[in-house]
C-alpha cells in the first residue's frame, strides 16, 4: 500500500497535505484495495460494532474459561463501579471494565476483533469505546481514532512482527498501547504530533514487556494486562494533549523496541520457559491441566 | 505480520479466541482440509495434534477449531465453540489423538478422515496463517491464500505442461506449484496455486483426462 514506512515521513507528508494521520490513511487503503473511501469506513465501523458486543456479552457473561484460568473478573469490576468506591473518573473505570471484557471473550471462545493480535484484544476498544460513551463522541469520530490506530500499528508492523513469540508482549499489549493512546488524541481533538507524541511517550514505557503466559494459554497475564495498558494509553494520551513531547523520537523508538526484543531470551517470548510461566504456581497449574485434559 | 501492507491486518480479523495460531489458524486448517477431502459426507474425522497443539490445544480451543472448521463453520461463527455439538447431530464420529514429535512444526495436526481415506498432515504457522504440508504423505505447500488446483496424476512425461498450457490459455498467472512422485512411473502430484479464479468448465476437462486420477479445485480460504 502506501510507500509510507516511517512516522517521520508520515507526519511530514500529513501535514504537506494540511490532513489528518487518519485521512492519509483511508486514502491510501482505499486506493490499494480499489474501493472507495466510504467502504473503507464502513469496514472498520463493522470493526468497531464487533468490539462493541465483544464488550456487552463480555460483561454480561460470568463465564470462566476452559482452564478456569479467566472469565469472572469484568463481571467483579462491573459490580463495583456503582458502589463508587473505586479509584479515578468513570471513563476510567469503564475502560478497565470493557478492556476485561474483550479478553475474557477472547478467553472463552467468544468473537472479538485481534487489535492488532488476539491477545491485545481489549486495549483499544477499553479505550475507544469507553471515552466515546463517555464524552458522547459520535460515530464518525470513532471511526477516526480506529484508523488512526490502525496506521500507526502498520507502520510499527513495517519494522516488527506483531507477536510475542518474536518481540514479547511490548509488540502485541505494548502495540496496542501506543496505538490506543493515539486513538485518544484524535478523539480529544488533537495534531498529528500530539497524537505520534502520545505513541511515543506511551511505547517508551513498555519497553522489555515480556511474554510468559502461564501453561502457554493466552489468560495470566494477558488479560489483566490488557486493562493496566488501557490505562496506560491513556496517560501517554493525557501527557501529548498536555503539549508534552518525547525526547526520542517515534522511530527511533520503534527501533529501540525491536533491538529489545531481539535481545530478549526466547524463554521470555511465549515459549513458556521463562518468567511468570516457570514460577511455582504457574507449574502447578500448569501440570493441573495436563492431567485433566490427558484424561479426557 | 512483518511488512504488513494492509490497515485491516492490524484492526482484525475479526475471529473466535483465543489465539490466532491455535484457534483460528485451527479453524482454517480444518477448513482447507475438508475442501480437499470434498466429500459432501462425512461419517468419522481423526484429528493427531502435536506438539504445542497438542500442549495447549484443549486450553486454547484447538480442538474446536479445527472440527468447526471441517465443518464450514466461519472463523468469526460463535458455534465453533459447539462444533463438538454438532458433530454429534450430523453423526460425524470425532476422535482425538495428542503426541509429541518433535521433527514436526511446533502446532502441527494430522487430519484423518473416515478411516484413512485421506490423511492430511498441516501446520499452523502464525497469526492464523496455514500451511497444509503432506496430502496422503505426499509432500505439498499449501496456504490456502490463492485459488488452488490439487491433482494426482500418471507420472510420465508432458503432464506437467499439458496442465500449465490450460492455465497460460486462461493467462492466469501461476503463483507456485509443488511437484512430487512416489516413484518413477506411479503416481505423481501437483499442487498449482493461482492468481485468479480458473471457471469449471477448464477443470472438468482436466476431470476428463484419462491419466489423471484425482482433481481438486479449491477456492481461497476465508482470512
Ligand atoms: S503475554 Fe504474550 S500471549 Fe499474553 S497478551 Fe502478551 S504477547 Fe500475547
Amino acid at each position: 500500500m502506501s510507500n509510507i514506512k516511517t512516522f517521520y515521513d508520515l507526519i511530514n507528508f500529513a501535514n504537506s497535505q494540511n490532513k489528518k494521520i487518519f485521512e492519509i490513511c483511508q486514502e491510501n487503503e482505499a486506493y490499494e484495495m480499489e474501493t472507495s473511501i466510504e467502504n473503507i469506513r464502513n469496514k472498520v465501523f463493522d470493526n468497531i460494532n464487533v468490539m462493541k458486543s465483544a464488550i456487552n456479552e463480555g460483561i454480561k457473561t460470568n463465564e470462566k474459561s476452559l482452564s478456569e484460568l479467566s472469565g469472572t473478573d469484568c463481571y467483579k469490576m462491573q459490580a463495583n463501579i456503582s458502589k463508587a468506591s473505586l479509584l479515578f473518573s468513570n471513563v476510567m473505570n469503564k475502560a478497565i471494565v470493557y478492556a476485561l471484557a474483550c479478553c475474557e471473550q477472547n478467553a472463552t471462545m467468544g468473537k472479538i476483533v485481534a487489535c492488532p493480535t488476539a491477545g491485545a484484544c481489549g486495549i483499544i476498544p477499553g479505550a475507544i469505546i469507553s471515552i466515546s460513551e463517555e464524552l458522547k463522541i459520535d460515530k464518525e469520530i470513532q471511526i477516526n481514532a480506529l484508523i488512526t490506530a490502525g496506521e500507526i500499528g502498520r507502520i510499527i508492523a513495517c519494522k516488527m512482527a506483531l507477536a510475542g513469540a518474536c518481540m514479547g508482549c511490548q509488540g502485541e499489549c505494548g502495540v496496542a498501547s501506543g496505538m490506543a493512546s493515539g486513538a485518544i488524541v484524535e478523539m480529544l481533538g488533537g495534531s498529528n504530533e500530539q497524537i505520534i507524541n502520545a505513541c511515543a511517550l506511551t511505547l517508551k514505557n513498555i519497553m522489555g514487556l515480556t511474554c510468559d503466559p502461564v501453561a502457554g494459554l493466552v489468560e495470566v497475564p494477558c488479560v489483566k494486562r490488557n486493562a493496566f495498558l488501557t490505562i496506560h494509553s491513556f496517560t501517554g494520551a493525557n501527557l501529548a494533549m498536555a503539549n508534552i513531547k518525547s525526547f526520542i523520537p517515534l522511530d527511533e523508538i520503534i527501533d529501540a523496541m525491536k533491538e529489545v526484543g531481539n535481545l530478549m531470551s526466547v524463554t521470555l517470548k511465549e515459549s513458556s520457559q521463562g518468567g511468570l510461566s516457570t514460577t511455582k504456581t504457574a507449574l502447578a497449574k500448569q501440570a493441573q491441566l495436563e492431567k485433566i485434559w490427558k484424561n479426557n | 505480520m512483518e511488512n504488513t501492507t494492509s490497515l485491516f491486518d492490524i484492526i482484525g480479523p475479526i475471529i473466535i479466541g483465543p489465539s490466532s495460531s491455535h484457534t483460528a489458524g485451527a479453524c482454517r486448517i480444518g477448513m482447507i482440509a475438508r475442501k480437499i477431502y470434498g466429500k459432501t459426507t462425512l461419517k468419522k474425522v481423526k484429528f493427531v495434534l502435536y506438539n504445542s497443539f497438542s500442549k495447549t490445544g484443549k486450553g486454547h480451543g484447538t480442538d474446536k477449531g479445527l472440527l468447526g472448521g471441517v465443518l464450514g463453520l466461519k472463523l468469526s461463527d460463535k458455534n465453533i465453540k459447539y462444533s463438538f455439538k454438532i458433530a454429534q447431530e450430523q453423526n460425524i464420529k470425532v476422535e482425538l489423538e495428542y503426541c509429541d514429535d518433535f521433527n514436526r512444526h511446533p502446532n502441527s495436526v494430522d487430519i484423518i478422515f473416515d478411516d484413512n481415506k485421506m490423511k492430511i498432515s498441516a501446520n499452523s504457522t502464525g497469526g492464523g496463517e496455514i500451511e497444509v504440508v503432506k496430502i496422503n504423505e505426499n509432500p505439498c505447500r499449501l496456504k490456502g491464500d490463492y485459488p488452488t488446483l490439487i491433482l494426482n496424476y500418471k507420472d510420465k512425461p508432458g503432464m506437467v505442461s499439458l496442465v500449465t498450457n490450460l492455465i497460460c490459455k486462461k493467462n492466469i498467472n501461476i503463483a507456485n506449484m509443488t511437484c512430487s512422485r512416489s516413484s518413477k512411473g506411479q503416481i505423481a502430484n501437483m499442487a498449482i496455486s493461482l492468481d485468479n479464479n480458473l471457471d469449471n468448465s477448464d477443470i472438468k476437462t482436466l476431470e476428463n483426462m484419462e491419466e489423471i486420477y484425482f482433481i481438486r479445485y479449491i477456492e481461497a480460504l476465508e482470512k
